[in-house]
């Protein structure tokens, strides 16, 4: 008998309301459907009635985690149909802000990850080290987060020279909470029970479903616009692309977490490189934006975010889409979740780090023929808790 | 013009049915094509030269209705736009979602926005409103404004 688990709209699993049913016989995941729009806010139709400048604070607004990633893209997108040069410094501050925001977005997601899994040391540990992060965003932009910090042609505000050595400290102490973090996750025998083998995504999976970020990365397909279409101080930088072969949920935290050490290090190397550059020289002069189409693209925390805008010389896009990393990644929960137990779809379903609503509102489990309520979501997290418990002991 | 080795082959493969080529950059171009071949060149792209469907943008010009199949060459950096105008008044193009599964949600959010109908797509019910929009309203028409 088939029974159905809806999870969502409103759950802990998913930043944006989505509502998934899975169908299960017994403990099995056999079918998952979904149902979106929720939180459709009309955010590519809005664009139209705004100013060039206004959009950098609409598309800031995407998303509440990797809010920097969206207008990193639409100003890429700008800057090539504008065919402006920006200056060194703003390449710089520019990709410190986008690395430290993976940074901050891997924690949060390492933390989720042991939560759903019942290790909350994991999940309190990891949002303790986030917070560092958060207060150098509070440092240097005013915010901890949706940081106002582009605009075509260069940054909104300069990291000043003298913030950099306590940037630099900063990171020293991040570096080795993430090293502490990193041994702790990846040597554990219970987590490696939990999450390996469990919510595997192969390489054809991944092709076929376009699926990008460390969703991609984790199943040996090295995607990463950073490297694959340079754009800000990546170029100017050392640094690596993390990969790994296996697809399972366990070679998406590996790369997560190995890729905060990549971050690290290109922050440190854009520091370096913001003091050998002129203070205050953020910006072009950027006199119009011409005729024309571009693309943009950035590399989120999550994966490729990609901006296509149409203009005609006006101060307004005619046209501007956005597709976000979660719109290609959520589709592959189709093939990591079905053939599943239950206890596994909750982190099989966090692996690709859907974005996340915090208000939990509704995920019962309903027989499909009574309509009788057996479980609600507290319990769900609860069983898969348990579960861990008794590997443990 | 430049000339990028990505569109030399497609225009050997496919010939007339490439009509217009702009190539902007190294890592930029947009082909214009015949919308009854869009299969033919996807499966093309898809599975001789492994590009990635990054997504698709419908929009209303006075051509018509134009739909953007953007692509991406990971190994190149190239992002190709594959560009089909449709006739107002019918709005029909074959459905890629045969081809490659990344292309089914966009394609029913196009047909829910623009009402692009999509051939042989598998599920083409609505995906942001939950069926709570009026039929035959597309708010991404400039008509229906």
């Amino acid at each position: 008998m088939s029974r159905i688990i809806p999870i969502g709209p409103y759950h802990p699993l998913q930043e944006e309301p989505e509502l998934f049913k899975l169908y299960c016989e017994g403990e099995i995941v056999k079918d998952v459907k979904w149902e979106t729009g929720y939180n459709h806010r009309g955010i590519e139709k809005l664009s139209q009635s705004k100013t060039f400048d206004q959009v950098f604070f609409l598309v800031e607004r995407v998303c509440g985690i990797c809010s920097t990633s969206h207008p990193f893209a639409f100003a890429n997108c700008m800057e090539e149909i504008g065919d402006i040069e920006i200056p060194d410094r703003a390449k710089y501050i520019r990709t410190i802000i986008g690395e430290l925001e993976r940074i901050h977005s891997h924690l949060l997601w390492v933390g989720l990850a042991g939560h759903f899994l019942g290790y909350n040391t994991v999940f309190m540990w990891a949002w303790k080290y986030r917070e560092p992060v958060l207060d150098l965003f509070e440092m240097i932009t005013g915010n901890r987060n949706s940081y106002a910090m582009f605009k075509i042609g260069g940054v909104r505000r300069d990291i000043e020279n003298h913030k950099i050595p306590r940037i630099m400290e900063t990171l020293d102490i991040v570096r080795e909470k993430t090293d502490l973090l990193t041994g702790a996750v990846l040597d554990d025998p219970v987590i490696h029970v939990r999450t390996k083998g469990v919510g595997v995504l192969t390489k054809e999976d991944i092709i076929n479903y376009a699926a990008v970020g460390p969703t991609a990365r984790a199943s040996g397909i090295g995607t990463d616009v950073r490297r694959d279409d340079p754009y800000a101080a990546y170029p100017l930088v050392n640094w690596k692309v993390i990969t790994a072969e296996e697809g399972d949920v366990f070679a998406k935290a590996k790369v997560r977490l190995l890729e905060m050490v990549e971050s690290i290090s290109i922050i440190q190397q854009c520091l370096e490189g913001l003091k050998k550059e002129k203070e205050g020289e953020t910006e072009a002069v950027v006199k119009e934006i011409p005729e024309g189409m571009g693309t943009g693209r950035a590399e989120a925390p999550r994966g490729e975010v990609f901006h296509f805008v149409k203009t005609d010389g006006s101060n307004y896009p005619v046209r501007h889409k956005i597709r976000a990393p979660s719109y290609v990644n959520i589709a592959t929960f189709r093939k990591s979740c079905i053939g599943q137990s239950i206890t596994d779809a909750t982190i099989s379903l966090a692996a690709v780090d859907p974005c996340y609503c915090c208000t939990e509102r509704i995920a019962v489990l309903y027989d499909i023929c009574s309509g009788e309520k057996i479980m609600n979501g507290k319990e769900l997290l609860e069983l898969s808790a348990k579960r861990t418990w008794e590997m443990k002991s | 013009m430049l000339k990028l080795h990505e569109i030399e082959e497609l225009k050997e493969q496919f010939g007339e049915i490439v009509k217009e080529v702009h190539v902007r950059s190294e890592t930029r171009a947009t082909v214009t094509v015949d919308p009854a071949c869009i299969v033919d060149i996807s499966r093309f792209l898809f599975l001789d030269l492994h590009f990635r469907f990054i997504i698709a943008t419908a929009l209303e010009t006075t051509f018509g209705i134009e739909i953007l199949y953007h692509f991406s060459r990971d190994v190149s950096g190239l992002i190709l736009n594959v560009r089909v105008v449709l006739d107002k008044k019918n709005t029909e193009i074959e459905s890629l979602t045969g081809l490659l599964e990344a292309a089914n949600w966009i394609e029913r959010e196009m047909h829910e926005i623009m009402g692009i109908y999509f051939k042989n797509h598998p599920n083409l019910e609505k995906l942001i409103s939950d069926g709570n929009w009026a039929e035959g309203v597309y708010p991404y028409r400039e008509s229906d404004e």
